[in-house]
């Protein structure tokens, strides 16, 4: 559905936003881009969306080039971006059908559907309402509506969640499996959250300073850690390194700080094995934690730390502001 | 919502877009009562402050000439033909008398030689309706600033909509707007004492409306392909007030060309306001003059086909980033 080889932009002739992407998106699945602001997610899907032209590469969607035939992909998507882009100043219902217009819907199938998709993000008790009432989640379904005012093949969701609440962010999930269930909608989506892309997407592709690090089911990705992960530590100051590789089932040891970070297969099994190895050398084992892999793990070891939170560049950072200001209620 | 759904039914139309991106910003204009009331207020305090506190025709009336006191006069009866004994008194009153009168007459023909009509009133108001139509097609095209901060212009530019439909719904939104004030205050103006010349017919207000349509589209288009580019709204509005005040002086808004030093005439010249306020002069306030008139549309015809291909090549280049 989605095709991107050796994608690439280059702001200002020296800011590389995007490196080289490459990635396909199959028919019906989630696909998400995991990373940290400024990863490039935005930038990427600008791109396939016909906002921005790529400076290299070329990418396609539902087999239409997304510069040489931009307005035939522009016809077959939908996009809900980032921010509140819906006017405020007008009712919901006469947003969804300026999207009508844009997309050149004839009227009276667009009023038809209009109503339907205001029912499906429930928005019909507030259809006459000026969207400056809106409260975030109402926004954000809002926008979800007007997306799919075209009945896009391919639906592209720029953080969907950001700045919404817990309970609201579940609803959305939900809303975006639906599209999928029910209306067999491909859809590509970015997060930063690890969760939304751990429970949601049949795909992830972690990207980091404009490159893909790695990519594929978020099990397959866990279970490339090579197992579980043993943290301990010891109560003796010493290398315990060696004792602990020798034990059976250790795939990878790492000394951090105090604490040992240990990778291995069958982890419940295997930490009683390796206190006992300690415990015959002489050493003490203070505590011990066993984690089954997250997306957290994953993107700590490809990224080699934690999920950062940096500004994306001055102006999306007040967008995001906004966004998320309004996301508060005011 | 079904997977085998119809093969794409969507159309999208220039005509059909623009119309509903540029409803969309009257409509947010129109639903803002606060800003309606504004649009009406600024003209009226402008021209109730300005147009009436600067009363130029009042300066040449008798009554600025105050009461001037000239003793008699005597005349010996020897310069008289034929000459007599004796003198000739003129009374000093009988002098000022005829001066005052005779200031007023003068009065009325410096201002009806240098203005073309002899109230400064209407000669200002008309002045005015350029100045507001300039202002207003600037602040208007602002709004893209937002649109593109919000990510609303992105959300357009997704859409299969034609981006000339974009430009220019904005460029029309300017342009009414412009034209709403002008009406708003060529109406206040009538109110207030402008006096239509006896060539003044009601279908002229046509040929006003035509006036005032070149110049918004040209003013602003460029404006938004300025403003297209600025992050910020303290960009546009700096540059705003950097070009309305020589624009506005330079021209004949609020005083005639022909008595400006010949440096300011020369951009007078070249000011599109000069020939705007002129063409609204010449169908409303002074007589007809058909050759005059088709010198100002011909250049605010160029003007507005050369700025707004200028402004819409940037804008689109941006569009398309």
């Amino acid at each position: 559905m989605i095709k991107a080889e050796n994608l690439t932009k280059v702001f200002n002739r020296s800011l590389v936003a995007v490196d080289h992407v490459t990635f396909s998106v199959r028919e019906g699945e989630i696909f998400g881009f995991l990373g940290p602001n400024g990863a490039g997610k935005t930038t990427t899907i600008n791109m396939l969306i016909t906002v921005l032209k790529p400076t290299e590469g070329n990418a396609s969607v539902l087999g239409f080039d997304v510069v040489k035939q931009a307005n035939e992909v522009r016809k077959v998507i939908g996009v809900v971006p980032q921010e509140y882009t819906a006017d405020e100043d007008l009712t919901g219902y006469e947003n969804i059908m300026l999207c009508a217009d844009l997309y050149g819907i004839p009227r009276d199938i667009a009023k038809k559907r209009a109503l339907e998709l205001l029912d499906l993000v429930e928005l019909t008790e507030f259809k006459d309402k000026r969207v400056e009432t809106y409260s975030g989640g109402m926004r954000r379904r809002l926008e979800l509506a007007c997306g799919l005012i075209n009945r896009p093949k391919v639906l592209f969701l720029d953080e969907p969640t950001l700045g919404l609440d817990v309970q609201t962010r579940a609803a959305t999930w939900e809303y975006i499996r639906r599209l999928k269930k029910e209306y067999g909608m491909t859809l590509f989506m970015t997060t930063h959250y690890l969760e939304e892309a751990d429970t949601l997407c049949d795909r992830i592709a972690i990207i980091d300073h404009g490159k893909i690090i790695v990519s594929g089911t978020p099990s397959e990705l866990k279970d490339s850690l090579g197992g579980d992960i043993i943290t301990i530590t010891i109560k003796e100051n010493a290398d315990v390194t060696d004792i602990i590789r020798g034990v059976e089932n250790v795939k990878e040891v790492r000394k951090e700080n105090e604490a040992y970070r240990i990778k291995a297969a069958k982890g419940e099994a295997t930490a009683p094995l390796i206190i006992e190895a300690l415990r015959r050398k002489g050493f003490t084992v203070t505590r011990l934690s066993l984690t089954e892999p997250t997306l957290n793990e994953v993107y700590l070891e490809y990224t080699g730390r934690a999920i950062r939170d940096t500004e994306e560049s001055k102006e999306s950072f007040i967008a995001q502001r906004i966004t998320l200001r309004r996301a508060r209620g005011r | 919502m079904n997977k085998a759904s119809a093969p794409n039914e969507c159309r999208p139309s220039f005509a059909r877009g623009l119309w509903a991106l540029t409803r969309r910003e009257l409509k947010k204009w129109l639903s803002d009562p606060v800003m309606l009331v504004m649009f009406v207020l600024q003209p009226l305090i402008w021209m109730g402050l300005l147009g009436k506190s600067m009363n130029i025709q009042g300066l040449f009336s008798s009554g600025s000439l105050g009461n001037i006191d000239i003793p008699n006069i005597q005349i010996p009866g020897s310069f008289a033909n034929p000459p007599f004994n004796g003198i000739i008194v003129i009374p000093g009153k009988l002098l000022a008398q005829q001066l005052q009168q005779e200031f007023s007459k003068i009065g009325t023909s410096v201002m009806q030689n240098t203005f073309g009509v002899t109230d400064y009133f209407s000669f200002m108001a008309v002045g005015m309706v350029s100045m507001i139509v300039m202002t207003t097609t600037m602040f208007s095209g602002m709004s893209i600033v937002w649109d593109r901060r919000l990510g609303f212009l992105d959300k357009v530019i997704s859409t299969p909509v034609s981006r000339a439909a974009i430009i220019f719904a904005k460029i029309l939104n300017a342009t009414f707007r412009a034209m709403f004030q002008a009406t708003v205050i060529l109406a206040l103006a009538y109110l207030l004492g402008l006096q239509f010349s006896s060539t003044f017919t009601p279908p002229n207000l046509l040929g006003v409306y035509a006036a005032i349509f070149l110049l918004g589209v040209g003013l602003s288009s460029v404006f938004i392909a300025f403003s297209i580019r600025s992050t910020r709204m303290e960009r546009p509005m700096q540059f705003v007030s950097l070009i309305t005040m020589p624009l506005m002086f330079a021209s004949n808004t609020f005083f005639p060309v022909n008595l400006m030093p010949d440096w300011m005439q020369a951009i007078a010249k070249v000011n599109p306001l000069t020939y705007l306020t002129d063409a609204i002069r010449r169908l409303t306030i002074l007589p007809m003059d058909t050759a005059a008139l088709i010198v100002d549309f011909t250049y605010l015809g160029l003007f507005a086909a050369v700025l707004a291909t200028i402004g819409i090549v940037l804008a689109w280049r941006y569009l398309t980033r």
